[in-house]
C-alpha cells in the first residue's frame, strides 16, 4: 500500500500556495475586511500580579472602583466625560449600514461611553441616538461639514488607521447606494477611493495650524482628537502633541478595516502593544502625560486586554471589531422579530462560514452588519443589537473594575505598569515589563 | 447695504483672531453687525472661519492658511494674496482673492463661489465637492485631484496632472495644459458648458469669451476596480 505523503513545507504552506494560485488567476490583490490574523505579541502575552501580602486588595464585588474618564481637559473648554474608558472606534456609515450605527450610539449612551462617526460623514441616526459622539475629519472630507462639526462633542483628525497607515481607502461599488453616494457626493454604484493625504494640510506644521482652524470654528470648545496607524508611533505621538491635540488615538496593526488589501493589513504596521509602549514613552518624554489623553485600539476584546492597556498607561481603548463581533459578525444566526434565523446558507454562498468570514467588502454581511443591501440590513434590529453590545460594554467594564480591585485599585486609571509581567520575551521587550518571574525588560536591564 | 450702525471694524493689529471670529460667530447677529472690516492680517491664519450668516466681510491685507474655512452663507473678500486652504470645506457663500492663492485653494468645497483673481497654486480645487472656482490666472499641479462635483474655471494654464482622478466634477480651461492626471481627458465643448463658463465668468468679473475654453472631465475609465487598472488605480 502507498504511503500518502503529508509533509507540507513551511514556506509554501497550503495557505501559500492558494495565495499565489489565486493571485495567479485574478491578477488583482485580494482586499477584504476585518484585521490581521497573523499571529503577533498582544495583551494575552502578559499577566497582572494582583494584591497579596506586600499590596492591599478591595473587596472584589462590593468596594467601589471607579471607571470615570475625562478626554479633551488640554485646551477644550468642553472636555468629554466618560463613564466606562470604553469608546467605540470610528467606523463608517457605507461600511456599516444606518441600523448598526443606531444602535452603536444606543448601546455607547446606555453604558455611559462616545461613539465615532466614520469616513461618509455623520448620520442623522447615531447623532440623535448618541450622547457624546466624536465627528471624524478624515482626508476624503466625505459629508464633512460646519453643522456637523458644530453638533459634534469632539472632532477626531484622523491621519491613518492601523489597519493601513499610509493607505486611504476604498469602499467598494456594491456598498455605494443612493444614500451613501448622496452623503459623498458621488455617483451611486462606483467604487469610492479615499484619499491617503488630507486636501489641504500636508506636515505636521501644518497640522498646527489646521487643528487651529478647528477650534476657532468650534470656539475652543470641542477636544481635538488626532488618530495614527501605529508605524513610527514615539515620533508620530510627539509631533501630535505638537500640533496641539487634546487627545491622540493609536490604532496598532490589529485594528479592523471594511475593506482593505490583506498584503497591506498583514504587513504594514506595528502591534497594538508596542505602539502602546512607544505612545506612553513619548507623552512621558515631553512630560505629557495626564495632559493629553492616550486612547489606543486595535484589536482590543476583553476587560483584561483593557485593564492591561490602562496599566501600560493609556487612559482609554477604542474597540472595533469586538464591538461588530457583539453585533453578531461571525454568528451562525441572527435575531429576527425574537426568532434566532440561520444565517449559515449565506455565508457559504460568500464562500466562507461563521468564524471565519471576513467578507465585509462584499456588502453580503450574513447577519446584516456590514451591509447596505435593504434586505440583509433588517437582520440587524438595532433595539437587539444595542443590547447585546451594551451587555459586551458593561461586561468589559466589570472585568476591567475586578481586575483593578485585586490589584488594589479604587480607580480603574491607577492601573500601573508596575502591575504587569509578560509571558514571553517578545511581549517583554515591546511592553518594556519584565518577564514573569524575574526582573529582566529585553533591552532595558540585565537580569 | 454698509451704514455705521450694521458696520464693525477689527484692527488685527490690536485684536486677536478670537476675538474677530467669536464676534463673526455669535455677537455679530445679535448685534445687528452685516458688514464687518478687518485691517492688518498681517499673513495671520484661520480668518473668518466657520461663518455661518450672510455676513459680509472684507480683509484688507495678506491672510495665512485656512481663511474662510467651512464658510458657509457669508460673502469674505481678501484684499490681498491668501495662504493654504483659502475656502476650504466651503458650503455657500461667496470667497473672493482679489491677490493669489497659496495650495489647496477650495479644497473639498461642497458649494458657493471662490474666485481668485491671480494665480492658484499646487491642488486648487482638491477634493471638489460641488463649488465652483473661478481663477483668473493660472492653476498648479494636481488641481482638481479626486474632484466629486463642481466646476472650475481656469482663465490661464494648467501645470501637470489637471484632474487626476476625477470623479464628476468639470474643468474648464482657457491656456495650456502640461499634463491631464489619469482619467482625466479632454472633451468637446456643449451649449450647456458654454452658457455655464459665461455665467461663472460674468459671476468672477471676468470678460473673457467662453469658446477660448476647453472643457476636461472624467473618462470613468477608474470607476471600477480591475486588473487592467494596473496601478493607476
Amino acid at each position: 500500500m502507498t504511503r500518502l505523503q503529508k509533509e507540507e513545507s513551511a514556506a509554501f504552506d497550503r495557505q501559500t500556495i492558494d495565495y499565489i494560485q489565486r493571485a495567479a488567476a485574478s491578477g488583482l490583490y485580494e482586499i477584504r475586511g476585518l484585521g490581521a490574523k497573523r499571529r503577533v505579541p498582544i495583551f494575552d502575552d502578559l499577566l497582572f500580579l494582583a494584591a497579596s501580602l506586600s499590596r492591599y486588595p478591595l473587596e472584589g464585588y462590593r468596594e467601589r472602583c471607579s471607571s470615570k474618564t475625562v478626554l479633551g481637559t488640554r485646551f477644550a473648554s468642553r472636555p468629554i466625560e466618560l463613564a466606562t474608558p470604553i469608546t467605540i472606534a470610528g467606523m463608517s456609515f457605507g461600511a456599516l449600514s444606518a441600523r448598526v450605527k443606531e444602535a452603536l450610539g444606543r448601546a455607547a449612551t446606555a453604558v455611559g461611553t462616545s461613539t465615532t462617526t466614520g469616513d461618509g460623514g455623520m448620520t442623522s441616526e447615531e447623532r440623535e441616538s448618541s450622547k457624546l459622539l466624536v465627528y471624524q475629519c478624515l482626508p476624503s472630507r466625505y459629508g464633512f461639514n460646519p453643522d456637523d462639526v458644530r453638533r459634534a462633542d469632539a472632532i477626531e483628525i484622523v491621519i491613518g488607521q492601523g489597519a493601513k497607515p499610509g493607505g486611504g481607502g476604498m469602499l467598494l461599488g456594491q456598498k455605494v447606494n443612493a444614500r451613501v453616494a448622496r452623503m459623498r457626493t458621488l455617483p451611486e454604484g462606483v467604487d469610492q477611493r479615499s484619499a491617503s493625504r488630507h486636501p489641504d494640510w500636508t506636515g505636521p506644521d501644518d497640522l498646527v495650524i489646521k487643528i487651529n482652524e478647528l477650534r476657532e470654528i468650534t470656539d475652543w470648545e470641542k477636544p481635538i482628537y488626532v488618530k495614527i496607524g501605529a508605524t513610527r508611533v514615539f515620533n508620530d505621538v510627539k509631533l501630535a502633541v505638537h500640533a496641539g491635540a487634546d487627545v491622540i488615538v493609536v490604532d496598532g496593526m490589529q485594528g479592523g478595516t471594511a475593506a482593505t488589501q490583506t498584503v497591506f493589513i498583514e504587513n504594514v504596521g506595528i502591534p497594538t502593544l508596542a505602539a502602546l509602549r512607544q505612545a506612553v514613552d513619548a507623552l512621558d518624554d515631553l512630560n505629557m502625560r495626564g495632559t493629553v489623553q492616550l486612547i489606543i485600539s486595535g484589536g482590543i476584546r476583553s476587560g483584561a486586554d483593557v485593564a492591561k492597556a490602562l496599566a501600560m498607561g493609556a487612559d482609554a481603548v477604542a474597540i472595533g471589531q469586538g464591538v461588530l463581533i457583539a453585533l453578531g459578525c461571525n454568528s451562525d444566526s441572527y435575531v429576527s422579530k425574537g426568532q434566532h434565523l440561520s444565517a449559515v446558507e449565506d455565508y457559504a454562498k460568500l464562500g466562507t462560514a461563521p468564524g471565519y468570514c471576513h467578507h465585509c467588502h462584499t456588502g453580503r454581511c450574513p447577519v446584516g452588519v456590514t451591509t447596505q443591501d435593504p434586505e440583509l440590513e433588517l437582520r440587524l434590529e438595532p433595539e437587539v443589537g444595542a443590547l447585546r453590545l451594551r451587555n459586551y460594554l458593561k461586561t468589559l467594564t466589570m472585568e476591567l473594575t475586578t481586575i483593578a480591585r485585586a490589584c488594589g485599585k479604587q480607580d480603574v486609571h491607577h492601573l500601573e505598569k508596575e502591575d504587569l509581567v509578560a509571558l514571553t520575551v517578545e511581549a517583554a521587550a515591546m511592553a518594556g515589563i519584565p518577564l514573569a518571574g524575574t526582573s529582566w525588560v529585553p533591552g532595558q536591564s540585565a537580569e | 447695504m454698509a451704514n455705521l450702525s450694521n458696520t464693525r471694524q477689527f484692527d488685527l493689529a490690536k485684536q486677536s483672531v478670537r476675538q474677530l471670529n467669536d464676534f463673526l460667530h455669535k455677537n455679530a447677529a445679535a448685534e445687528r453687525v452685516t458688514h464687518i472690516r478687518v485691517e492688518h492680517p498681517d499673513g495671520a491664519h484661520s480668518l473668518a472661519c466657520g461663518l455661518n450668516a450672510p455676513l459680509e466681510v472684507q480683509i484688507h491685507g495678506h491672510v495665512g492658511y485656512y481663511v474662510a474655512g467651512m464658510n458657509k452663507l457669508a460673502a469674505v473678500t481678501v484684499h490681498g494674496n491668501a495662504g493654504p486652504g483659502a475656502a476650504e470645506n466651503m458650503m455657500s457663500g461667496r470667497v473672493h482673492i482679489r491677490g493669489f492663492a497659496s495650495t489647496a485653494a477650495g479644497a473639498s468645497a461642497h458649494g458657493g463661489l471662490l474666485v481668485i483673481d491671480g494665480d492658484a497654486s499646487l491642488r486648487c480645487g482638491i477634493s471638489l465637492k460641488g463649488a465652483d472656482i473661478v481663477v483668473g490666472g493660472s492653476v498648479g499641479s494636481f488641481s482638481a485631484f479626486m474632484a466629486q462635483a463642481g466646476r472650475i474655471v481656469i482663465c490661464g494654464d494648467a501645470e501637470d496632472a489637471l484632474g487626476d482622478s476625477l470623479y464628476e466634477a468639470v474643468i474648464y480651461v482657457r491656456g495650456k495644459v502640461r499634463s491631464l492626471g489619469a482619467d482625466a481627458r479632454f472633451e468637446p465643448m456643449t451649449d450647456r458648458d458654454l452658457v455655464d463658463v459665461a455665467q461663472l465668468l460674468s459671476l468672477a468679473g471676468l470678460s473673457h469669451k467662453p469658446s477660448e475654453f476647453r472643457r476636461i472631465a472624467s473618462a470613468k475609465s477608474l470607476y471600477h476596480w480591475h486588473a487592467d487598472a494596473n496601478q493607476e488605480y
